[in-house]
């Protein structure tokens, strides 16, 4: 066990931004926390490192109370990375090594020739993988990443991956906070936050089983979306169709009926966004 | 009606930012342009609502006064209201029917309670919202939209998605970019950018059928291959499908890692 919430709640003055937050993370595994703007995850992830102190409930990390000690052992990458950007990442790996007091590695071959480019001229993508190199560079055994590969091109991100998955290949837990569908697959558990609230955890099945979709596939989506519309349906335009979160199949069938272009209805599993929509509210 | 560029290319401080740059959009249709930080989408966005004039090729655009923008940084002012903002547009644009149109637009971002309070004020998510209203307001022929949804949360990012269409569906050519390829997977239409080229164009069929070679779900040591969390996909660019594994088909994300390799192994 690395990590464990257990009814962990914060207020700030009347405001409850955590509200017994229960999960844990373990050795080997990557957890993603899922929540909107305001959820709570911010005050979650500052209890679970030992910044902020619960109100009520426990929070222990390597197996006692969390406080700024158990920092030594955690990596962490914000989203604004945490680099000196005019200082180049082998600067910035020989300040963090100072820090911690480890040897300063050397790069990893692919990302070589940037590694004496001060970190405000590098590409995102290798600006990213720098702050994660860094960051991984005293074999924290707890990995907190956010949003981590926000804006990068889709190889870029599938490299950024293969470096988070390698260090749980060692052993080390890591948490992903996110409300992006392509960084949540890579979890193994999400927890889902609303309000404060644990409101859903599990696999992504798991998460995304307690609703579902009518799904409408036409050759024109315009008139199916207009008469759903007009009939108070909450209509999700996409590339074959439409969708309906939470729609019901044969209300939908039948006011669909009479449009021409409709060449099937049916109903699917909700997408993480559509339940990520359906707890939050 | 349909808009677009032909044959783009376009220079940025001396350096090429564009290079050949093909996208159609008609009238009534969401065209999603994809890519990383730098990749050029908002090259491509500014270059089709005339802020930058391209080197070679040409622009199909509506006369200005029919286009709608809504730039990559806010778009909203930060020292007007809610209302203030969308008035100003309504005014500078002559939009007919103004009130009527202003209240339904706040209606849709769910910014009902905000009609008072300050851009500045506004959450990330809330001043996105209001920045598409505000290009959707005078009622465009042509609508670019510039990373709408980036740091937009999902409840935000549905109603965000439902003004779009809703604008295509009044007729309005969308054009949006995104890093998001979930989001850019909703649209009939995905132009994928990589330093400034077309790395894969069209639907995800057509994307699917562009790519050479096979995704398969096994590992592979040889660099072409990437993780779906616990699951591996490798990229095969002699066709061949290795015994035990099998070939998928792959959704945007695997399509265009391929896409990448593939285009890392022609250069």
């Amino acid at each position: 066990m690395i990590a464990r919430l257990d009814r962990a709640s914060r207020r700030f003055g009347k405001v409850t931004a955590a509200d017994e937050v229960s999960f844990d993370v373990q050795h080997g595994e990557i957890v993603g926390l899922l929540g909107a703007n305001g959820a709570g995850k911010t005050t979650t992830i500052r209890m679970l490192l030992g910044l902020i102190a619960p109100t009520s409930g426990t929070v222990e990390i390597f197996g006692r109370a969390a406080n700024r000690d158990s920092l030594r052992r955690v990596g962490y990458v914000p989203q604004g990375l945490g680099l000196y950007t005019d200082l180049t990442p082998r600067e910035n790996m020989a300040f963090q090594a100072g820090v911690f007091g480890f040897a300063p590695p050397e790069p990893p071959a692919d990302i070589e020739r940037w590694w004496d480019v001060p970190v405000e001229r590098l590409p995102l993508g290798i600006r990213r993988r720098s702050a994660f190199e860094v960051a991984l560079a005293h074999r924290p055994e707890l990995l907190v990443l956010d949003e981590p590969t926000s804006g990068v091109s889709p190889l870029g991100r599938a490299r950024l991956w293969d470096t988070v998955h390698d260090a749980v290949e060692r052993g080390a837990g890591v948490l992903v906070t996110t409300h992006y569908l392509e960084e949540a697959e890579q979890c193994d558990r999400l927890v889902l936050l609303a309000v404060g609230r644990v409101v859903a955890a599990g696999s992504l099945d798991q998460v995304v089983a307690g609703g579902t979709a009518v799904t409408v596939a036409a050759s024109d989506w315009r008139p199916v979306a207009d008469v759903l519309t007009r009939s108070g349906e909450s209509v999700t335009v996409t590339a074959g169709g439409v969708r309906v979160p939470g729609g019901d199949l044969s209300v939908i069938s039948r006011l669909l009926a009479e449009v021409d272009g409709v060449t099937r209805v049916d109903v699917d599993v909700a997408t993480l966004e559509e339940t990520f929509v359906r707890l939050s509210s | 009606m349909s808009w677009g560029l032909n044959g783009v290319s376009v220079d940025v401080d001396g350096e090429k930012a564009l290079v050949d740059i093909d996208l159609a959009c008609a009238s009534g249709e969401l065209v999603a342009v994809v890519g990383g930080d730098g990749a050029g989408k908002t090259t491509v966005s500014r270059t089709l609502v005339g802020l930058l004039e391209p080197r070679g090729g040409t622009v199909d655009r509506p006369p200005s006064a029919q286009i709608g923008y809504l730039p990559a940084t806010s778009g909203v002012w930060p020292d007007l209201t809610v209302m203030e903002n969308l008035s100003f547009v309504a005014d500078i644009y002559r939009v007919p029917k103004s009130a009527a149109r202003i209240d339904r637009l706040i209606e849709r971002c769910d910014l009902g309670d905000a009609r008072r309070r300050l851009g500045e004020q506004l959450s990330g998510g809330m001043r996105r919202k209001l920045g598409v209203a505000m290009a959707l307001l005078p009622d465009p022929a042509l609508l670019v939209l510039d990373e709408p949804s980036t740091g937009v949360d999902p409840v935000s990012r549905v109603e965000l998605w439902s003004l779009m269409t809703a604008a295509a569906a009044d007729g309005a050519a969308v054009v949006f970019t995104t890093t998001y390829l979930e989001e850019a997977e909703r649209a009939r239409s995905i132009v994928a950018l990589e330093s400034g080229r077309i790395l894969a164009t069209g639907s995800l069929f057509d994307i699917a059928a562009s790519v050479p070679g096979v995704i398969v779900d096994v590992r592979a040591d040889d660099g072409r291959a990437w993780r779906r969390g616990r699951q591996w996909r490798s990229w095969r660019p002699d066709g061949t499908v290795p015994a035990g594994s099998t070939r998928i088909t792959g959704d945007l994300t695997d399509l265009l890692v391929a896409a990448t390799l593939a285009a890392e192994d022609a250069s």
